[in-house]
């Protein structure tokens, strides 16, 4: 084994090499002051200047970040509820469909959730009048949609991990199981909602193909904004956006790597 | 166990399985009854844009022409065939860089284990459209690759990387390396490496002693890795759409121009049905597998 760590050593390099390096080229060049992007015209910030003084990224941007909130909080409720139903409530009645139903979003393929989505809202529209106009309302619910799963899975697998003897022990001691729920299981599995909604915001801020399609007049998203540039090439103020948002992701992981590292594992 | 609130059912618990039943009923069983409705139409000029399942007389008006013209027609048949050939491509790629990686972290002192885990999962959280972004920068004709290229003296004329299948395929490899790596981490991890000794010591070769003890018992996040690898990149749209040349042609960006620039609703629904059907086998491979994988830990 030891004479294969070699081999091994340089995939990994290779690999991580492969992960990072067009990251580090893209910070590199959103210092460029060139506007051809990929000749050095020297060291500037004025790329970062531009970004903030336009206003269709901002509003793109507000955008963005309103239905980002929006449908993570839903889908937490809609997922813990779901991971709750599956976890702790034994067998019921279409229980296969519902976790089938639950499960599929995940890995169905982004074109068709979007197309069959619009389909629907159009659909919606035409029996109920209904929704009048898409962009934020239409969105959020295609986030939300697929996002609850995510949670639902997080959830669940928490609890089943989780000694339910606190949950018994409540209940024997005449807790009513709405109760139970509320005082004894929630807070436990706080943690695990957490994740599950900085990681449906996360895939909402992601996502561009769904919002494409479900999207209206009107409603542009920051990936949508975006795309519609880059489709043109590289330009220098993507660089500088895609820069923060690294950096900001950067920093956000390394807390949370720190934070968790210091404290002794509790599940 | 599993059902410590379980009581006979009350109002409040009917209540919390209704909501999100129904959320999904709405949201995503629906839509795709009425995406299979809508394949069995006609275009017409009108909005919508599809003729209503049955006619005034209410005899039925659906067809499979959509699908009949699918499978007649050279093109589609092509571009079914290339998706398919390029998401196993991907699919191959990124097991063959991933084993090696998911090997490494695996085999890695605890402290470094988990920052190696952390650059896998770092990327996950930086936006996808401008990670595909960040190689137009590299791959361009005047883009870093072919400058230092050139620089070196190595080609004296830039490469056309940028709109190839090959540009198309490093992006499609570097959006889904990190799918493949974490379940093969997560098998290596469980694996016990006295056993790889054991082997050894009793004079099996490396090789052996990968193929009957390492390969065996990775072998479930290998299937799980290259389904999650595999059923995205089937109907990946942005990465085609801005590595790969004009007339790349993949299943993702067919069912998105013949919606959006021919505005044939029902053929880009049967599109769709289609794409759905390849992925099904695949799909419920993957659930199952994962159901399996649940068992095994809980």
């Amino acid at each position: 084994m030891r004479t294969r760590s070699r081999f091994i050593l340089t995939v990994m390099s290779f690999g991580y090499a492969f992960l990072y390096i067009p990251l580090i080229s893209v910070i590199v060049y959103s210092f460029n002051d060139s506007r051809l992007a990929t000749i050095w015209g020297g060291f500037s910030t004025r790329w970062y200047g531009e970004l903030f003084r336009n206003q269709q990224v901002l509003d793109a941007l507000a955008l963005s970040l309103k239905i980002a909130v929006t449908s993570a909080t839903l889908a937490t409720i809609l997922g813990t509820m779901s991971g709750l139903v599956l976890a702790r409530f034994g067998r019921f009645k279409g229980r296969t469909l519902f976790s089938g139903m639950l499960s599929s979003p995940m890995v169905m393929p982004e074109v068709i959730t979007g197309l069959s989505l619009l389909l629907m809202f159009v659909t919606l529209q035409q029996l109920t009048g209904w929704p009048g106009q898409r962009g934020f309302s239409t969105i959020t619910i295609a986030h939300t949609t697929f996002s609850m799963a995510y949670v639902a899975v997080i959830v669940q697998s928490r609890l089943t991990s989780m000694d339910e003897s606190l949950e018994e022990a409540a209940m024997d001691l005449g807790g009513r199981p709405l109760r139970v729920i509320f005082d004894i299981t929630l807070p436990l599995i706080a943690p695990a909602m957490i994740a599950g909604w900085l990681l449906s915001f996360t895939l909402s801020l992601d996502d561009l193909v769904i919002a494409s399609f479900v999207s209206g007049p009107g409603g542009t998203t920051l990936p949508m904004l975006i795309f519609s540039k880059v489709k043109l090439g590289v330009s220098p103020d993507i660089n500088a956006l895609a820069s923060i948002i690294i950096a900001v992701v950067s920093f956000g992981v390394a807390i949370a790597w720190f934070v968790t590292r210091r404290k002794p594992d509790l599940s | 166990m599993g059902d410590a609130i379980q009581t006979k059912s009350e109002p409040w618990q009917r209540i919390a399985v209704a909501i999100p039943y129904l959320w999904l009923f709405v949201f995503f069983l629906a839509p795709f009854a009425i995406i299979f409705k809508i394949s069995l139409a006609d275009p017409i000029l009108a909005l919508p844009p599809y003729s209503p399942s049955f006619d005034s007389d209410g005899n039925s008006a659906m067809s499979l022409n959509n699908y009949a013209f699918l499978f007649s027609d050279k093109l589609y048949v092509i571009t079914y065939l290339r998706s398919v050939a390029m998401a196993f491509l991907t699919t191959v790629l990124c097991l063959l860089l991933g084993f090696p990686m998911a090997y490494g972290i695996a085999r890695a002192s605890a402290a470094t284990r988990s920052l190696l885990l952390l650059l896998i999962v770092l990327p996950f959280w930086i936006s996808f459209l401008l990670r595909v972004y960040a190689w137009m920068g590299l791959l361009n004709n005047h883009g870093i690759i072919n400058n230092l290229l050139l620089w070196l003296g190595v080609i004296d004329q830039p490469l056309q990387i940028m709109y190839t299948d090959f540009a198309t395929a490093i992006g499609l490899v570097y959006s889904y390396l990190p799918f493949m790596i974490l379940p093969l981490y997560a098998s290596l991890e469980r694996l016990d490496l006295d056993l790889v000794d054991a082997a050894q010591d009793l004079g099996a070769t490396r090789s052996r002693a990968f193929w009957d003890i390492t390969w065996p018992l990775a072998r479930p996040g290998v299937i799980a890795g290259c389904l999650l690898v595999f059923i995205p990149a089937m109907g990946e749209y942005v990465i085609p759409y801005l590595l790969g040349g004009s007339d790349s042609l993949f299943i993702g960006r067919v069912l998105f121009d013949e919606f959006y620039s021919n505005r044939d609703w029902p053929l880009a629904s049967a599109v769709a049905i289609i794409l759905l059907m390849l992925l099904v086998v695949p799909i419920v491979l993957l659930q199952r597998a994962q159901a399996r994988d649940k068992e095994q830990v809980t």
